[in-house]
C-alpha cells in the first residue's frame, strides 16, 4: 500500500508526488521528503546492514548525524556510496540501493557475523591476525575489508563537474535554526555583510520539526517568514544545502554547497557541488544539538530511533514511523515527543528512566516488534513498532574543536559545551552553546551577533525577541541499562557495543583516546555524533570517574563526509593544472612535434620527420644535423631575471659561488648557485647589459625557486643593498642557434655585425632583427658554436619561422629537449640529474669555481672537511667497453670482480643517452675518486633489472665531445 | 636589413580575441605596453617627483590610477607597473627610462603578460568563483595580486562592471579557459 505511514501535517508538498526506487522496488513520496522520510512513509524501516555484524538497521536519526541508513544513491557512473538517506533530498526518479548486504537486505549471508559476536569483539583483529605477519597484507586484510565495509565505488569516471569559490563576510552564521536566524536578523539589520549557511535544504533548524510556537505563530512559519526577510536584504547571503565542513586558520571556513544533489542530473552547465572557502571576520556557530541514545540490549533494531527524530518525521514530514510507539527518556524533551505523537493520534507508551523505568530488551528480526520494560522490579513486554529514545542532547561542538579546543562538561544539561579556546573569532549560540530552549536560542543568537559585530565596530540593535518557550532542561543522566549481555549499541555505525567498552576497560584501554582506537568508537564516517559522549560516559561509569575526569575526544574536519570530487573541483584530467606554451608552440604543432611536460611548460621533445618511426631516429637526426650544420631550440622556458641597481654586481657576487663583480659590460658568464649547506642547487649564465643592469638565466625547473631565493636575499639578508628584481622569463622569446653554421645563419637575420671579432665568445648585447629590438648572447649548452637570440615574445613565432627560412640553405633543423639532452651529456654539462641537491661543485668537477676570495651563500659550508674528501664522488664520463654495451641511468659502479654489496658501491650513473656522434651509449656518473680512475674499467650494474644487467665500462672524461672547446669558440 | 617580424597575441593569433558569454565580455588586449618601475634605494622622492612631472601615476598599495597617457598600479613597496599605449610606447623602456634616469630601475614587461579586460553586469559573481578577491566590496581602482587556477595574476577593479586581469603570457590559453568555463557556469 502506498505511503501507508503517511499522516496529516508536515512541510511536504503533497501536490507533487515523486516516484523513486529502493532496492529495485518502486515507491512514491512528495516534494520536501528525504529518502528516509519517504521510505518510512511507505512502511520501510529496514534500510541497511551494519558495518561489522551485518545487523539489520533503519534510520536512527532524521539528520546528518545518521549512522545507519547509508545507501548507494543513483546508479552507473553517478552512483554515490554511503549517502545518508536521512539527508538525501527526494527527487523524481531517485534510485537507491542498500549496501553491505548479500544476497539481499532481508537475507544477508554475512549476518553470520552476528552469531559469532563472541569472537568479534573489540581488539579481535589485533589479537587474531598477528601471525604469520606475511598473511596480513595479502590474506587477512583483503578478507576483512571485503566482509566489513560500507558502500562500493563503481570505478567509473564521475560524469559531473565540481567547482570552488571564495566568499567574504563580516559574519558567518553556521546553522539557520532559531539561534542562527536570530543572529542573522540582528546582523543583517545592522548592515553587516552576512552569510547564513545551513546544511538542510530548508532553513529553520529544529523549528521545522517542532510544534512549538514563536511569536504566536507556528515555529516553522515564523522561521519561513524570517528567511523571507533575510532574503530581501542585499547584505545577507543565504546558503541552504551548504555544510560548513571545517574551521581553518584566520577565520577561513570550508563549505560544501550541494548545488545539484537534489536533482537527478545537474542542469546543463551546472556543477554538482561547490567547495567554498569563506573568509569571515567573525563567525557564530549556531549548529544546534544532536540527541543521544541510551544503550540497552538490542537497541539497534529498525524502528528504534532517537525520540526527536520520531517527532521530526511526524511534524515535518507527516510520517508515523509506527502506529504503536514507545518513548524511553531520561529528560523532558522525550516527553515532548510523546505529546506530539499523541496529538497525531498515535498510541504512545512512555518509559521514564527518572521514574525507575527502563527498556531492557527489544525483539523483531528485521524491525521492531516489541520492547521489554522493567519498571520498578516488574518486567513486561509490550508490542510496538517504533521506539523513541532520548538520553539528552549534545551541543554540536564539533567545529569549535577543529583547532584542538576541548569541549567542557556542563553538569546542568549533562553535556559538553564548547571550550573557551576555540577558533579565534568563533563563538557559539543556541543549542550549540548549551542554550537548549527556543528562547535561549533566540536570545544567545542575538547576543552573539551583537558582540561579534561590536568587535568589528558595527553597532547592532537588540530588537525585542518574539515570545518562545523557555523550558529548563530537566534531565537525570542515564547512559546504559545494566544487567544485559552487553549487546547494547553505543556507536551504531562502527558496531561498538557496551561489551566492547567494558572489554577495553578490562584490558586497561581506559583513556578516551585509547578507547576510541581500541574499539573504533567514533571512527566511522559520522565521527561518532551519536555515540561518542555515550561511550565515554560508559567508560567513566566503569572506571568510577566523573565525565570531566574521563575527558572527551575531539573532532576534526570535515563535519560530514565530503566527496573527493568536491575537493578536486575542476582540477581533474587535462584541467589538473594550467599549461604554459612556448613562443614557438604554434609552429612546433604545425611540424607535428611531440611535446613533453616540463613543469607546466609544454616543450618540443623531438620533431619527427616523415618516415621516422622511432623517437631515436628523430633525436639522432636532430643531434647530427646540429653538429654538422645548425640546429635551433626554443629555450624561452629558462628562467630570466632582470637585476638592476647600484649594488647589483655586489649582490650577484653574494648569490653566485663564482666571481661576478669582474664581469664586463657586454659579456656573460656561467655561474653556480649554492644552498646555505654548500650544495649546488642551480646554474646558468648571467649577462651584464649595462653598468647596473644584468639578466640572469636559471634552469627551467628552478626559475621560481631562484627568483624566490633572490627576493629573500634582497629583502631579508641584505635589505640595505640597492637591488631591484623582476622576472622577465615570459617577456622574451629566446632561441638557441647552435652548430658550425650558427653564425652564418644569424648573419642573415640579425641587422648588426656579429662576426667573431664584433661578437666574441661569451659576448652579450642588444641587436635588432628586421628592426625589432632583440638581444643576443654567445653561449653554448651543446658545445657547438652557439648563440641565444631573444626578441619580445610576440615576435617569437615570426623569429622561428624566419630562422628556419634563412637556415634552409644550411639544412637547419629545430631540435627538442631530447637532442638537447644528448648534446649536453656529450659535452659533460650538468643538468637536473646531476644537480640532485646532494652534490657539491667539487663533486661536479667545478670545485675551482667556488671563490674563497669573497663570501657567498654556501661558500663556507661547501668547504666542510667531508665535502673536500679527495676520494669523494667526482663527475665522470662512462662508455661501454664494447660498443654495443647497454647503459642504464641509476646503475651502480662496481670494480671488476667485486660483489654487488653496499660496501663495494662506487657510485652511480646519473644520465645516459645514445650518442649518435660516438655511435654508442654514453653516460655521466658520480664515481668515488672518479678523477683518479679515468681510463680504468669498471662494471655498471643495474640491480633492478631482471636478470641483473651488467656492462663493462670505461671511465672517461665527462667531456666526450670537443673537450678543448674549440668548436664553441670558433 | 632583413624583413621585419610579425607579431602574435598571447593567444597565438594575429589579432586579439574577444569572447562573449552571456552577460560577460572577455577582451584580450594587445594595445598596451607595460613596464615595471622600481625606485632605486634612497631615491624614492626623486622617483615620485619625476613621475608626477611626467604624468605617470604611481599610486599607493593595492591601487590603480589612470592618467591621460599613462596608468599605473602598485605591485610591491616602491615598485609599480606602468601602462602606456603600445602604438606610441612599444619600446617603453626607451621612453620611460629618461624620465627617471638612474633614480629607478625600469624593465620591459609588455610581453611577459596577457591582459584580459572583463566587462559585465555582475562581475562579483564571476570573481568569487575565480579567486580570493572581495570584488563586491573593493573600491574602484583596487589592484591586487591573486591566483586564478594556480596562475599568478594581477586583478584591477575599474568599476563594478569592468576589470582587468594580467596573467602570465605563456598560460594565456589556460587563463582564458578558466575565465570562459567560470563565466559559462554562471549562466
Amino acid at each position: 500500500m502506498s505511503q501507508s505511514n503517511r499522516i496529516s501535517g508536515g512541510q511536504i508538498d503533497r501536490s507533487k508526488t515523486l516516484s523513486f526506487r529502493f532496492d529495485g522496488k518502486s515507491y512514491q513520496g512528495h516534494a520536501g521528503d528525504t529518502l528516509a522520510s519517504a521510505l518510512l512513509a511507505n512502511g520501510v524501516r529496514l534500510m541497511g546492514r551494519s558495518f561489522k555484524y551485518h545487523r539489520p538497521r533503519g534510520p536512527l536519526s532524521a539528520g546528518s548525524e545518521e549512522p545507519n541508513a547509508l545507501v548507494h544513491l543513483r546508479s552507473g557512473a553517478r552512483q554515490e556510496p554511503n549517502t545518508r538517506a536521512t539527508v538525501a533530498e527526494l527527487f523524481d526518479g531517485l534510485e537507491a540501493r542498500s549496501q553491505n548486504a548479500w544476497p539481499s537486505l532481508k537475507f544477508d549471508a554475512l549476518a553470520i557475523n552476528d552469531r559469532l559476536n563472541t569472537f568479534l569483539t573489540a581488539g579481535f583483529y589485533y589479537k587474531t591476525f598477528m601471525w604469520p605477519a606475511a598473511f596480513w597484507e595479502k590474506l587477512y586484510e583483503p578478507i576483512i575489508r571485503k566482509a566489513a565495509g560500507l558502500g562500493a565505488l563503481t570505478r567509473q569516471e564521475d560524469p559531473d563537474s565540481y567547482d570552488k569559490g571564495f566568499l567574504h563576510c563580516d559574519l558567518l552564521i553556521i546553522g539557520a535554526g532559531p539561534a542562527g536566524l536570530s543572529a542573522a536578523l540582528t546582523a543583517g539589520r545592522a548592515g553587516a555583510q552576512v552569510i547564513l549557511a545551513d546544511e538542510d535544504f530548508r532553513m529553520g533548524g529544529r523549528l521545522k520539526a517542532e510544534t512549538l510556537e514563536v511569536g504566536g505563530q507556528a515555529g516553522a512559519d515564523w522561521a519561513a517568514a524570517q528567511v523571507l526577510e533575510l532574503a530581501a536584504m542585499p547584505n545577507v547571503r543565504l546558503m541552504p544545502r551548504t555544510t560548513i565542513i571545517g574551521a581553518f586558520d584566520h577565520g577561513i571556513y570550508g563549505a560544501v554547497e550541494r548545488v545539484s544533489d537534489h536533482l537527478a542530473v545537474p542542469m546543463k552547465g551546472k556543477v554538482r557541488q561547490t567547495l567554498w572557502r569563506i573568509y569571515s571576520r567573525r563567525a557564530v556557530l549556531a549548529g544546534g544539538a544532536t540527541e543521544r541514545p541510551i544503550a540497552f540490549e538490542n537497541n539497534d533494531r529498525p524502528g528504534v530511533m532517537l525520540a526527536g527524530a520520531l517527532r521530526a518525521y511526524a511534524n515535518r514530514w507527516g510520517v508515523a514511523v509506527g502506529r504503536k510507539v514507545a518513548v524511553f527518556t531520561n529528560n523532558d524533551d522525550g516527553l515532548r515527543t510523546a505529546s506530539d505523537l499523541r496529538a497525531k493520534g498515535l498510541e504512545v507508551r512512555v518509559i521514564d528512566a527518572r521514574k525507575g523505568e527502563e527498556v531492557i530488551d527489544t525483539s523483531g528480526r528485521l524491525g521492531l516488534k516489541s520492547v521489554t520494560i522493567r519498571s520498578n522490579g516488574k518486567v513486561e513486554t509490550i508490542a510496538c513498532d517504533a521506539l523513541g529514545v532520548s538520553g539528552g542532547w549534545n551541543p554540536n561542538v564539533n567545529i569549535t574543536s577543529h583547532h584542538r579546543s576541548r569541549p567542557v562538561w556542563e553538569e546542568a544539561i549533562a553535556a559538553f559545551v564548547p571550550g573557551e579556546d576555540g577558533p579565534v573569532g568563533l563563538t557559539a549560540a543556541g543549542a550549540a552553546a548549551g542554550a537548549l530552549s527556543t528562547h535561549g536560542a533566540l536570545a544567545t543568537g542575538q547576543a552573539q551577533a551583537i558582540a561579534a559585530l561590536a568587535d568589528l565596530g558595527i553597532a547592532a540593535k537588540a530588537d525585542a525577541l518574539p515570545q518562545a518557550e523557555d523550558a529548563p532542561v530537566a534531565i537525570s543522566p542515564k547512559w546504559y541499562v545494566a544487567g544485559g549481555k552487553g549487546r547494547a549499541w553505543i556507536d551504531q555505525q562502527n558496531d561498538v557495543t557496551l561489551k566492547d567498552v567494558k572489554l577495553a576497560q578490562q584490558e586497561n584501554f581506559t583513556s578516551v583516546e585509547h578507547l576510541k582506537r581500541y574499539t573504533t568508537l567514533g571512527m566511522a564516517t559520522d565521527q561518532g555524533k551519536t555515540g561518542n559522549v555515550l561511550g565515554l560516559a560508559v567508560m567513566a561509569g566503569l572506571t568510577g570517574k566523573t565525565i570531566p575526569e574521563t575527558g572527551t575526544t575531539i573532532y576534526r574536519p570535515p563535519y560530514t563526509p565530503v566527496a573527493m570530487g568536491t575537493l578536486a573541483g575542476r582540477s581533474r584530467g587535462k584541467e589538473f593544472k594550467p599549461f604554459r606554451l612556448t613562443p614557438s608552440h604554434k609552429w612546433a604543432e604545425e611540424q607535428g612535434a611531440v611535446f613533453v611536460e616540463v613543469g607546466m611548460w609544454l616543450r618540443s621533445q623531438w620533431l619527427p620527420k616523415a618516415g621516422e618511426t622511432h623517437w631515436r631516429e628523430s633525436v639522432d637526426r636532430e643531434v647530427l644535423a646540429t653538429r654538422k650544420s645548425v640546429g635551433i631550440c626554443d629555450v624561452t622556458t629558462l628562467g630570466k631575471i632582470d637585476i638592476q641597481g647600484t649594488d647589483a654586481a655586489a649582490f650577484l657576487d653574494k648569490v653566485y659561488a663564482n666571481n661576478f663583480a669582474s664581469l664586463a659590460v657586454g659579456k656573460c658568464r656561467y655561474g653556480l648557485m649554492l644552498r646555505e649547506d654548500g650544495m649546488v642547487y642551480d646554474d646558468g649564465t648571467t649577462a651584464r647589459l649595462g653598468e647596473n643592469e644584468y639578466v640572469m638565466t636559471t634552469t627551467t625547473a628552478n626559475a621560481v625557486l631562484v627568483f624566490r631565493n633572490l627576493e629573500y636575499a634582497r629583502q631579508v639578508l641584505w635589505p640595505d643593498m640597492d637591488v631591484q628584481l623582476i622576472s622577465t622569463t615570459e617577456a622574451w622569446a629566446q632561441f638557441s642557434v647552435a652548430g658550425p653554421n650558427a653564425r652564418k645563419l644569424l648573419e642573415k637575420v640579425v641587422d648588426q655585425d656579429i662576426s667573431d671579432a664584433a661578437f666574441p665568445y661569451m659576448g652579450a648585447g642588444a641587436i635588432t632583427v628586421g628592426g625589432i629590438r632583440g638581444r643576443l648572447f654567445r653561449i653554448s649548452f651543446s658545445g657547438e658554436l652557439a648563440y641565444e637570440i631573444a626578441v619580445p615574445t610576440r615576435y617569437g613565432d615570426a623569429l622561428v619561422r624566419k630562422l628556419m627560412e634563412a637556415g634552409r640553405e644550411f639544412d637547419a633543423i629545430v631540435y627538442g629537449t631530447e637532442a638537447l639532452g644528448v648534446m649536453r651529456v656529450e659535452k659533460g654539462h650538468v643538468a637536473g640529474n646531476e644537480l640532485n641537491g646532494q652534490s657539491s661543485a667539487l663533486n661536479m668537477g667545478l670545485g675551482k669555481m667556488v671563490s674563497k676570495k669573497k663570501d657567498s651563500i654556501g661558500m663556507v659550508l661547501s668547504q666542510r672537511e667531508a665535502l673536500l674528501d679527495p676520494n669523494g664522488y667526482r663527475l665522470v664520463g662512462v662508455k661501454p667497453v664494447h660498443k654495443d654495451g647497454k647503459l642504464t641511468a641509476g646503475s651502480h659502479f662496481l670494480a671488476i670482480g667485486a660483489a654487488p654489496v653496499i660496501e663495494n658501491d662506487g657510485g652511480w650513473l646519473t644520465s645516459k643517452v645514445y650518442s649518435p656522434h660516438l655511435g654508442c651509449d654514453i653516460a655521466l656518473g658520480y664515481l668515488k675518486a672518479g678523477d683518479q680512475k679515468i681510463g680504468t674499467q669498471m662494471r655498471a650494474v643495474n640491480l633492478l633489472a631482471k636478470p641483473v644487467q651488467e656492462t663493462l665500462v670505461e671511465i672517461v672524461s665527462p667531456h666526450f665531445f670537443d673537450p678543448e672547446g674549440e668548436r664553441l669558440r670558433g | 636589413m632583413a624583413d621585419t617580424l610579425h607579431a602574435l597575441t598571447a593567444l597565438g593569433q594575429a589579432a586579439p580575441q574577444t569572447r562573449v558569454i552571456g552577460p560577460y565580455r572577455i577582451e584580450e588586449r594587445f594595445d598596451v605596453a607595460l613596464a615595471s618601475v622600481a625606485s632605486r634605494r634612497g631615491r624614492e622622492a626623486e622617483v615620485a617627483s619625476a613621475a608626477a612631472a611626467a604624468g605617470i601615476p604611481l599610486p599607493g598599495p593595492a591601487r590603480f590610477t589612470a592618467g591621460p597617457l599613462y596608468a599605473g598600479f602598485w605591485v610591491a613597496p616602491e615598485m609599480w607597473f606602468v601602462e602606456a599605449p603600445f602604438a606610441s610606447h612599444e619600446d617603453i623602456v626607451a621612453v620611460v627610462k629618461p624620465i627617471f634616469g638612474e633614480a629607478a630601475s625600469i624593465t620591459e614587461q609588455t610581453d611577459a603578460w596577457v591582459r584580459f579586460d572583463v566587462l559585465g553586469t555582475n562581475l562579483a559573481a564571476l570573481v568569487e568563483k575565480l579567486c580570493n578577491v572581495d570584488f563586491a566590496r573593493a573600491a574602484d581602482g583596487y589592484a591586487t595580486r591573486t591566483v586564478i587556477e594556480h596562475m599568478g595574476c594581477y586583478l584591477i577593479r575599474h568599476t563594478s562592471g569592468a576589470l582587468t586581469i594580467y596573467g602570465g603570457r605563456s598560460s594565456a590559453q589556460s587563463l582564458l579557459h578558466a575565465l570562459e568555463v567560470t563565466a559559462a557556469s554562471l549562466l
